[in-house]
């Protein structure tokens, strides 16, 4: 059972074997699956993230009237090489936008863990590939890391905005990410489970406070502060810096911190965000 | 949960329960009447209620009942293909004490007349739970195949099916009983690790005391 990275970590050392290798076993041996069958829907799923970016449509916009366009507009101020961030961190922000916006306005992309912060996994894979041409078997590794990392999260918190606030589904999609992203830059199991650590730790007391209930705003641009995130502490675990506290109880805190917040800051739409002013007349004009 | 509810599942946006979980519902309840639907109603409860419309629960859901799977591109047109199909739909507002808030009473009424009654939540993830059918209590996560029979509740009516289900060599992975009173509406929910065949369902649909027979095969459906 995949219950805690510490544990996995010491015992892909002891085995020899790569973090992923060991998140695939679990599966094949979990569902009863050969490993062709598990690397093949692990494949379409990073194809489908593929395809998802690819046909962003800049003209959509939500039901609501609230998402859209923003993705394309990161794009142009990228070509116009506006951005303090710079190129790089720009296409990962730009894609992060993008998959948001087509969740919001019902497009197909892949949850993961959820479907509020699907922008964020993606958009760190798909500008690191862009970046260094790894093969897609690699990608397929550094996702079945990623899966491994949120299994482990699901396990010991939860991954519902309903259940521990964002930083239960940005925060998980973010130290998913940066573990993948740290693997994909050499990095061993340590590393990984410690870029996921440190994203997560990050993003501890983030609260889910959607205006009017939509996954839409804020949770769009909160992809951007996940990938982003994820892409910074990856580079931190692969610079050797190491999470003070140990990733397994960065999670068991990710929890308590969760059970803490009240109802009106997990999805309800009646905290935070949503209770601003503005928050309360875009909700009242769109019953 | 397996590692691909963890990234997956590949769903139409936006959210989760309040789309996927909905597709699955209008989906299952679908397969559950075994037929094209003609006319339902919809009612909404909860936050299916308060936030579905921004959510497109709506369309999911049409777009369930009309067999569309949670990754089809199709769900934001279903109200157009609906209407193409010959499927009509009313959504109502409806509350039903201590349900799931995301919770959907879907009445069905198939191309040859057979009916449906059917109260299921959308429970997170993707995921649905069926909680009652024709007005009576019935758990069930619509995950394997599953058999639903309504019967008289009358000494014997579980051994037949039991029996029937010995006969087909099918495994039996959960049970549940339900009445609404002593001697009245029984209602037995069987989740099997195989596939019934379609005779064996027949002849328990003939037997003395049986009033419906309900049925969910995981095989493909044809849309």
């Amino acid at each position: 059972m995949m219950n805690s990275l510490q544990q996995m970590a010491e015992q892909c050392e002891k085995e020899g074997i790569a973090f992923w290798e060991m998140v695939l076993q679990n599966d094949m041996s979990d569902r009863l699956v050969s490993r062709e069958a598990s690397m093949q829907q692990m494949q379409q799923m990073y194809r489908t993230m593929w395809e998802a970016d690819a046909s962003y449509d800049p003209k959509l916009h939500s039901a609501s009237g609230m998402v859209g366009g923003d993705g394309e507009k990161i794009r142009r101020a990228r070509e116009q090489g506006v951005l303090a961030s710079g190129d790089w961190i720009g296409l990962v922000m730009e894609k992060a936008v993008k998959m948001g916006e087509s969740n919001a306005c019902m497009r197909r992309i892949v949850a993961a863990p959820t479907a509020g912060a699907c922008g964020v996994v993606p958009a760190v894979f798909l500008s690191m590939q862009e970046k260094y041409h790894y093969t897609e078997e690699k990608m397929l590794e550094a996702l079945y890391v990623s899966a491994g990392i949120g299994a482990v999260i699901a396990e010991r918190a939860f991954i519902a905005g309903a259940s521990g606030g964002c930083q239960a589904e940005i925060g998980t999609a973010s130290a998913m990410a940066a573990g993948g992203c740290a693997y994909l830059l050499g990095g061993d199991a340590e590393a990984i489970i410690h870029a996921a650590a440190m994203a997560l730790k990050n993003l501890l007391g983030l609260v889910c406070d959607p205006v009017a209930g939509l996954v839409e705003v804020p949770c769009v641009k909160r992809n951007v502060i996940g990938a982003v995130n994820a892409v910074t502490t990856a580079d931190l675990a692969i610079a050797g810096v190491r999470s003070h506290i140990p990733p397994d109880e960065v999670i068991d805190a990710m929890r308590s911190v969760g059970r803490l917040l009240p109802s009106s800051l997990r999805e309800t739409g009646e905290g935070g965000l949503a209770a601003t002013p503005e928050g309360i007349r875009i909700s009242r004009n769109l019953r | 949960m397996n590692i691909f509810d963890i990234v997956g599942p590949i769903m139409v946006g936006p959210s989760s329960s309040h789309t996927a979980g909905a597709v699955r519902i209008g989906y299952i309840t679908r397969r559950l009447l075994g037929e094209p639907v003609i006319r339902a109603e919809i009612g909404l409860c909860g936050s299916f209620l308060a936030t579905g419309k921004g959510h497109g629960t709506d369309k999911a859901l049409v777009a369930g009942l009309l067999g569309l799977a949670v990754d089809d591109m199709r769900i934001p047109e279903s109200f157009e293909m609906a209407k193409k199909q010959g499927l009509s739909f009313r959504f109502t507002a409806e509350e039903i004490p201590e349900a799931h808030p995301n919770t959907a009473h879907l009445k069905v009424e198939g191309a040859s007349g057979q009916k449906l009654d059917i109260v299921a939540a959308s429970v997170g993830g993707g995921r649905m739970k069926v909680c009652s059918i024709d007005g009576i209590t019935a758990e069930f996560y619509g995950e394997c195949p599953t058999l639903v029979v309504q019967d008289r509740d009358e000494p014997g009516q579980v051994a037949d099916m039991t029996t029937m289900l010995a006969q087909a060599n099918i495994n039996i992975a959960t049970m549940q009983l339900y009445r609404d009173v002593r001697g009245g509406v029984a209602v037995t929910v069987i989740e099997c690790d195989q596939e019934v065949p379609r005779e064996s369902l027949h002849w328990l649909a003939e037997r003395d005391g049986i009033l419906k027979v309900t049925y969910l095969s995981m095989e493909e459906a044809p849309v």
